[in-house]
């Protein structure tokens, strides 16, 4: 840092949580700088744009209440970071990784980037290593391997983090040792945030897990941050001291909106549902953080959840995800509604490195052909009940009344285990004896044998 | 060298704009700031010059230096390509893992080839010959696979002075003519500039995917272009992949622009293991990749299809078949968008700039099969072949149909015949393919007589299908004629059998065009002798409860080498069954 500090009182413009600051010489790109307000407490922002001789600087607490004449800008020579040490297992901090449960600051082992590095593609570890979640509707179709970025696709009031929480809980135990959470909450309510803290703690988890909670009454700006403090420190965790590294973002639908109203403050040119144009590029630096690294023995996989606003799946936010991430788990209210847990909509859902995780030596040689013969009979029995709605059971033939009988026996058995946690053997096993009650030559060229 | 120099003026996003540079020229690259980020002149107005740059901008500052040398952005051809891993302006990815780790450091500079290595080289000119562009001096082995064609450059011509006997490397000259110009292993080339050749041909040759669905319904011809637009989940990457692993062609370049690095990790520990179909070599062999995943910098996925395609008009010009798989080309365009949007100029549809289907199209037109430069009347061809990611799956988007516009065959991905795990996902009624007429020649020629009627009957089958479809919705399956559930039911059977296509099953993954071409001949076989039985007065159920349904729906498991022969067996089992079935 400079023995200098250069100290600018020449905010021309504010704007919601934008502030211009001109006469700036040097300042760099992303620098981050402390903004004094007379009478007020310190804030923090961050250089956005340079053009000329002005800086757009975003404030994470706001712009509301400062003083244009007599607030000044100190850049502080210094990019994003944060400080990294495994002592932060068991804490809870806020969005901006600053410590929020009465215990002192941490001394971090190293200060690390925010933005990060992109992952060199021809270093990445192929990912073919099996995650137990103890879920059928994930194990057995849309297996999760390490490495892996799969978020869920919740709705308003579906139960994402309940399911999200029984993963790690579950996850947990066929990791062992080398096991670390990572929880970043992005714009969540105070009940949300009181809810994972006690699941955490009542699971055991806690003393393996590292949490950043933004809540909704904090500020927006600052959930910027959050996900690359939690996945900064997932690196950390993962690539410098080799643990298995399993990271929750919730909510992503939050984050999205915060970037908007970046992105409409700087007056760019909105995008769909006026997110901005570049959103896919911001999603996939968060996401793309999961991976594994040759060579080296941690993994980050990530989860994030997301709300997909009024259920549609088409909207920007879950359509730009899905886009980079490898798969989906997505929610249904209407399974939520006939009391499935958990309620998830096997069709939509997707794990593209399931392949990779699955088959002999590692699940179950067959696996693909049982989940595969699994899908094609739920779709039919799905079509089959739709087409009871119009011509009644009475157009049916005798094979369609076995899909439906099919249909709903999947899903009250083999998605709806409620809280059971399930070996692999046990959620294949069930799929072959669902699969018994079709017939046979219908699911030609799949086989029924496990 | 030329060589101006300005200062940072402003940064926005992957755009510098620099004051103070005197006579900068437009496309040229700069190195930007202490760290010298490679970066492009995109926009010259006044005293300000904006820049693309292909690194990640932050921690630039106001004032940094900026410097130019006036040449446009290139790549480097030469041997040492295939296998060979590169980002979106062609940095090596290998070398860059060896320099700086797991993670892509800022400002790392190494060549893009090492140009020290020393090549095995056979002359097949002597001193005294006069040469012109195209004309091959002489042949390295670049892999075992490929034999790599050292051409005289565009632009250059005379007669050989001297030429090298054995070995070669980028530190001289590989010949040198009368007139002192020296012709080096390596060449540079500017990636937006298309290189030149004598003419293009007509497309009259299918590009022999392996896959069913695509070389019989939905054919492309070589150095035609094929677009594969889907929304997430439907599969987009595997047909790319499944391409790049079985389709039967010399060279493979993987451009993958703004996607995903696992899948790239997959392709890489993968394609050196598997082999090529056609030569039972390793894929690797015949491959080069051009990747720049959705979080490394933006400019640079601009520029990443341009160093593809550049990379494989090289190829195409020592006359080889390559295909270039873009996966995605939306990516691509994003990028567009964001650099445009950054330079504050007006935008078209959906924040697109105006000028998205001109850069679009000069992508698309680069594809094609030539008759090459030089002598050895060389035929080379570039397949193009591009997944689209349109936001939300609607194909009304403006990549999407400003794609359209250029390709000759469309694969729609459809969400549901993905959810039932149908793979290819192509929605057969949806897609089209321009080249069918243009192929049939070759198909009649090549295939057999009856290939295209075969081909028709398929069509007709599929179209018929869905119009039953909806009215089974209105009065039942029971309802129907008995001639309607069997067209019902053979068409089920040509969806299990032909149009899906399993790439985790050894014996299905790759098709020739003899067991396509057999296995719609079989399937019609059983649809014409259940006709005529129904005729007789038989009963639908029975004929749909033969065991040989099943045989039919496994034809598939029977690997290439078994036809005709399982295929003429099963026909005869047919005739012979369905002839003997009593009347009711």
């Amino acid at each position: 840092m400079d023995l200098i500090t250069r100290e600018y009182r020449t905010v021309t413009t504010l704007s919601g949580p934008l502030l211009f600051a001109g006469k700036i010489s040097g300042g760099s790109l992303g620098e981050m700088c402390v903004i004094n307000v007379p009478g007020g407490k310190k804030r923090t922002g961050q250089i956005l744009q340079l053009m000329g001789d002005y800086a757009i600087v975003q404030v994470l607490q706001g712009t509301s209440g400062i003083d244009s004449d007599a607030a000044s800008v100190v850049p502080t020579g210094e990019t994003a970071k944060i400080g990294v040490s495994t002592d932060a297992f068991g804490r809870v901090f806020n969005g901006f990784g600053e410590p929020i449960d009465s215990l002192p600051h941490i001394i971090p082992a190293r200060y690390m980037e925010l933005t990060g590095l992109p992952m060199n593609p021809a270093s990445r570890q192929k990912p073919d290593f099996f995650i137990q979640t103890g879920i059928s509707a994930i194990d057995g179709l849309n297996t999760l391997v390490r490495g892996q970025k799969l978020p869920i696709f919740s709705g308003a009031g579906l139960p994402a983090n309940e399911l999200a929480l029984q993963i790690v809980r579950q996850a947990k135990v066929a990791e062992a040792e080398s096991f670390a959470v990572i929880l970043g909450a992005m714009g969540i309510t105070s009940r949300e945030a009181f809810f994972f803290r006690r699941a955490l703690k009542e699971t055991g988890a806690m003393e393996r897990t590292i949490a950043f909670i933004n809540e909704v009454s904090d500020p927006a700006i600052e959930r910027l941050f959050t996900p690359r403090i939690a996945l900064t420190t997932a690196e950390y965790l993962a690539f410098d001291k080799g643990y298995h590294v399993m990271v929750v973002l919730t909510d992503m639908t939050a984050y999205c909106d915060s970037l908007r109203e970046i992105g409409s403050a700087r007056e760019e040119i909105p995008g769909r549902r006026s997110y901005p144009g570049y959103m896919y590029t911001d999603l996939a630096s968060i996401y793309e953080r999961a991976g594994r690294l040759k060579g080296g023995t941690g993994s980050i996989t990530l989860m994030p959840i997301l709300t997909m606003p009024d259920d549609d799946i088409t909207h920007p936010i879950p359509d730009l995800s899905g886009y980079i991430t490898e798969g989906q788990i997505v929610l249904s209210r209407s399974l939520n509604r006939k009391g499935i847990y958990p309620p998830i909509d096997v069709l939509p859902c997707l794990s593209r490195l399931m392949n990779l995780g699955i088959g002999k030596g590692k699940t179950r040689d067959g696996h693909r052909k049982l989940a595969d013969a699994l899908y094609s009979a739920y779709a039919r029995g799905i079509d089959v009940r739709r087409l009871v709605t119009i011509v009644g059971e009475e157009g049916l033939t005798e094979l369609d009344r076995k899909y439906l009988a099919f249909s709903d026996e999947f899903e009250r058995r083999f998605i709806g285990q409620g809280l059971e946690e399930r070996s692999i053997d046990a959620t294949l096993d069930l799929g072959v004896e669902l699969l018994n009650t079709v017939p046979e030559r219908e699911l030609i060229p799949t086989t029924r044998k496990g | 060298m030329k060589e101006i120099r300005g200062r940072i003026y402003g940064v926005a996003g992957p755009t510098v704009v620099v004051k103070g540079m005197e006579g900068p020229t437009m496309n040229t690259v700069c190195l930007v700031g202490k760290d010298g980020l490679l970066g492009e002149i995109i926009r010259i107005k006044d005293e300000l010059v904006t820049l693309q740059v292909y690194e990640d901008t932050g921690g630039l500052s106001l004032n940094e230096e900026v410097v130019s040398h006036a040449l446009p952005l290139s790549v480097k051809l030469g041997p040492g390509l295939l296998t060979n891993i590169f980002d979106g302006i062609q940095r090596p990815l290998r070398k860059i893992r060896e320099l700086t780790g797991g993670f892509i450091s800022k400002g790392v500079k190494t060549p893009a080839l090492d140009l020290e290595r020393v090549w095995g080289f056979e002359p097949l000119k002597k001193a005294g010959e006069s040469v012109s562009p195209g004309d091959v001096l002489g042949v390295v082995q670049e892999t075992a696979r490929i034999a790599l064609k050292i051409m005289v450059p565009p632009g250059v011509s005379g007669v050989i002075k001297e030429i090298k006997g054995d070995g070669v490397s980028g530190s001289e000259p590989v010949c040198v003519l009368e007139d002192g110009t020296g012709i080096d292993l390596y060449q540079d080339w500017p990636v937006r500039m298309p290189r030149p050749f004598q003419y293009k041909l007509p497309p009259e040759v299918p590009f022999k995917t392996g896959q069913r669905v695509f070389d019989t319904l939905l054919p492309v011809a070589e150095g035609g272009t094929a677009i594969v637009p889907g929304g997430f989940g439907t599969g987009k990457t595997v047909v790319e992949q499944t391409i790049a692993k079985y389709a039967t062609c010399d060279i493979v370049i993987y451009v993958g622009c703004g996607e995903r690095g696992n899948e790239m990790s997959e392709i890489l520990t993968d394609f050196p293991e598997l082999k090529d179909p056609s030569t039972n070599l390793p894929l690797s062999l015949r491959t080069v990749i051009v990747v720049n995943t959705s979080n490394m910098p933006v400019a640079a996925r601009e520029a990443s299809i341009f160093t593809g395609i550049t990379i494989a008009e090289y190829y195409r010009d020592m006359g080889y078949s390559v295909a270039l798989l873009a996966d995605s080309i939306s990516r691509w365009a994003e990028a567009l968008r964001e650099i445009s949007s950054r330079l504050e100029e007006m935008p078209g549809e959906e924040g697109f700039p105006p000028y998205l289907a001109t850069n679009l199209g000069g992508f698309y037109e680069r594809s094609g099969r030539v008759k090459c430069l030089g002598d050895g009347e060389r035929t080379g061809s570039i397949t193009v072949i591009s997944a689209v990611s349109p936001p939300g799956g609607d194909f009304s988007e403006p990549v999407t149909q400003a794609s359209l516009r250029f390709a000759g065959s469309l694969w729609a991905l459809d969400p549901d015949l993905a959810y039932r795990r149908h793979f290819p996902a192509v929605n057969w009624l949806a897609s089209f393919s321009l080249y069918h007429s243009e192929l049939s020649g070759w198909f009649r020629d090549e295939i057999a007589p009856d290939m295209m009627d075969l081909r028709g009957r398929l069509y007709s089958l599929l179209q018929r299908q869905t119009e039953l479809k909806d009215i089974i919705q209105i009065i039942g399956v029971e309802a129907l004629q008995e001639s309607d559930r069997l067209t019902l039911e053979v068409a089920n059977m040509a969806r299990e059998s032909f149009l899906k296509q399993s790439v985790f099953n050894e014996s299905d993954a790759f098709n020739t065009y003899e067991k396509q071409y057999w296995m719609l001949k079989t399937i019609f076989s059983f649809m014409d002798a259940a006709a005529s039985a129904l005729k007789r007065g038989v009963f639908i159920e029975t004929l749909l409860e033969s065991p040989l349904r099943t045989r039919i729906i496994k034809m598939q498991n029977t690997p290439n080498e078994g036809y005709p022969k399982a295929a003429e067996e099963l026909i005869a089992a047919i005739e012979n069954e369905f002839s003997m079935i009593e009347e009711k």
